[in-house]
């Protein structure tokens, strides 16, 4: 409590500054992919516990929320990719240990519209439309396939501060944040929406939600995986591991001290109970069962950290992040 | 005179009242493109919200579930804010204005005062909210609390206070205070007894206009960190107990109608854009509100003042 601070309370005479913090009030703040999830959680674990915890989920993004999570002021940040070195540090330098709890899949979904003659596309066509190489070069469908039809390629995505947008980029180009820069870029995914189902050429990518609720507008294109099958996004494929690269698990960082707290302990314990059945409701992929399970285990047993080292990945399957072991 | 001289003259005022018409006509559409532009956007927003308006809108709180959510800590949420704001920056804006116009010497440093206030009124919101987030939140240690928020909204609409009780303090007919300070009035008497009750209806649109901007403002409160989902209302301010006052809400974490409109129109379900018109329309009728209020209360402040 700073000085004027002080001087604020004691003008104020009785303004109790501790019964504000003390409150049992469980501060969540972070990602907006992952923001869903925790909203419905939230949402009911407050009717569960009839008002007498407290919720609050705020959207920083990822990035922002690990800032306020590393410097303490959150209990809890949603995270739509796992956590990075730079932001590993910060927590480690201000002594926030934390456990890495994956809650649900997000499947990037890559849709054209309804009377596109597009069904499938290779991760290689999508790396041809998407490098930085093809700014202003790559600006016809018959560019990235001499049998697609010739016509004028538009392009819709994610702005360059979402988690889908590193994501998709690290998928399709390698290399995190690398993306030509002459495409319509939006970070309100409605916007993507409406402009893909506006224009016949178009072609976009966005999370798996957005395509589920505007599915008469939309068509979504299946993606050649890894062992040369097309596979269309949905709740079966990507817990099976055949959407892939284009399926993520989302996160959830919870502050090992603030997990001492029995509220916030309850509210893990719920989230991993309901999750699943959460997920789906908001349009999400839940985890297997015994990921959630897994998830529990992993706190009783005090695994700290993260299994992905700081490093960007794609592809991994729910399987590989559970076996791995947790380093801070 | 002669035939071809009335002719003339007529042909004159014909060509003068031609240009008047198009003056009137061009005014007219001017006039039109700004009140037809909000014409369609209020009416599109009655169209697609109007059937969400109803009792519970106004009591729940956010849910996933459109259908069930509501504007409650919403609301409540800009409704305290807009009080802190007012109650910080209207005594500060008015003293402030009074003493550049009353006490303070006409030197190059009121000057550089006066030219910094009316640019402040410029500057973008986002830079306010910067601010507040290094002094508020950070350096003073209020946290991403109600009263941050209203400090910021204070600042960001304090100049317009200020400007304007200057300008009402000289549209006051210099007579007035020649004749207060004629029966041996001290400055003091002239400026609180007469100087501010007569300015106060210039005063009132001043801060009108400034209270106006601020409750629609999203920028500075998203970057103090206002959040998303809050499922709570802050303290109440009024307990039953001694002293019957209670300022913890002025700590509490909050939310406001633009933000959670904001989130509801990024949302994938269609049934949450209708939320977002609906609670764009309370927004609006909010600030019409304040704005009647406002009127009112010149009024009866003008029939008071007899000069």
């Amino acid at each position: 409590m700073s000085v004027v601070n002080k001087v604020l309370v004691t003008v104020a005479g009785f303004a109790v500054m501790s019964a504000s913090h003390a409150d049992s009030i469980i501060k969540i703040d972070g990602s907006s992919t992952v923001y869903p999830v925790t909203e419905a959680v939230a949402e009911d674990f407050q009717k569960a516990q009839k008002g007498a915890v407290k919720v609050t989920v705020g959207i920083s993004g990822t990035g922002g929320g690990f800032k306020k999570f590393c410097r303490g002021e959150t209990d809890i940040s949603d995270a739509s990719r796992p956590i990075l070195k730079k932001e590993m540090e910060d927590c480690a330098k201000a002594g926030i240990k934390y456990y890495e709890l994956p809650v649900a899949f997000d499947a990037l979904t890559v849709v054209v519209n309804p009377k596109s003659k597009i069904t499938q596309l290779t991760v290689e066509q999508l790396k041809t439309m998407w490098e930085p190489a093809a700014q202003g070069k790559v600006t016809n469908w018959k560019q990235v396939d001499p049998s697609f039809a010739d016509a004028p390629l538009k392009l819709f995505g994610a702005g360059s501060d979402s988690g889908t947008f590193d994501y998709f980029t690290e998928a399709v180009t390698g290399k995190a944040k690398s993306s030509r820069g002459d495409y319509t870029a939006s970070e309100d995914d409605n916007v993507l929406v409406q402009g893909v189902s506006r224009d016949v050429n178009a072609l976009g990518y966005f999370g798996y939600a957005y395509y589920y609720e505007n599915k008469a507008k939309l068509k979504a294109v299946a993606i050649v995986n890894s062992k040369g099958k097309a596979v269309l996004p949905s709740e079966q494929t990507v817990i099976d591991g055949s959407y892939n690269p284009m399926a993520r698990p989302i996160f959830i960082y919870v502050n090992e001290k603030s997990l001492e707290r029995p509220e916030v302990r309850q509210f893990v314990e719920f989230y991993m109970k309901n999750g699943s059945k959460l997920a789906s409701e908001v349009k999400y992929v839940p985890l297997p069962a015994k990921a959630y399970q897994g998830n529990l285990e992993h706190l009783s047993k005090k695994k700290l950290g993260t299994v992905f080292g700081g490093e960007a990945e794609v592809g991994v399957t729910i399987e590989t992040l559970l076996a791995r072991e947790a380093k801070l | 005179m002669k035939a071809n001289e009335l002719d003339q003259i007529r042909s004159v005022i014909k060509t003068n009242k031609r240009a008047d018409l198009i003056f009137a006509l061009a005014g007219f559409l001017a006039l039109m493109v700004g009140v037809m532009a909000f014409i369609t956007l209020f009416g599109e927003m009655v169209a697609n919200g109007w059937e969400r308006i109803n009792p519970d809108f106004f009591t729940s709180f956010p849910s996933r579930r459109a259908a069930n959510a509501g504007i409650l800590s919403a609301w409540v949420g800009s409704l305290l804010v807009m009080l802190v704001t007012a109650l910080s920056a209207i005594p500060l804006g008015i003293a402030a204005g009074v003493y550049l116009e009353e006490y303070a010497p006409k030197n190059w440093m009121t000057d550089l005062i006066e030219i910094n206030v009316t640019n402040l009124a410029g500057v973008p919101s986002i830079v306010y909210g910067l601010l507040a987030l290094g002094v508020f939140v950070y350096t003073f240690g209020f946290g991403q609390s109600i009263l941050t928020a209203g400090l910021t909204l204070g600042l960001l609409i304090l100049p317009v206070v200020i400007v304007s009780t200057r300008e009402a303090l000289r549209a006051i007919p210099i007579h007035i205070r020649e004749g207060a300070y004629g029966v041996g009035a001290t400055q003091w008497q002239v400026v609180s007894d007469h100087l501010v009750p007569y300015a106060t209806p210039g005063i009132m649109t001043g801060v009108i206009i400034g209270m106006s901007r601020a409750i629609g403002e999203t920028a500075p409160i998203i970057t103090i960190g206002a959040l998303t989902f809050i499922a709570f209302l802050p303290p109440s301010p009024v307990t039953d107990t001694v002293p019957f006052l209670n300022f913890e809400w002025l700590f509490s974490g909050f939310t406001v109608m633009p933000i959670q409109m904001f989130n509801w129109t990024s949302r994938p379900e269609e049934a949450f854009q209708q939320n977002a018109a609906a609670a764009g329309l309370i927004l609006v009728l909010m600030t019409l509100m304040m704005n009647a209020i406002a009127i009112w209360l010149r009024y009866r402040l003008r029939k008071s003042i007899s000069w």
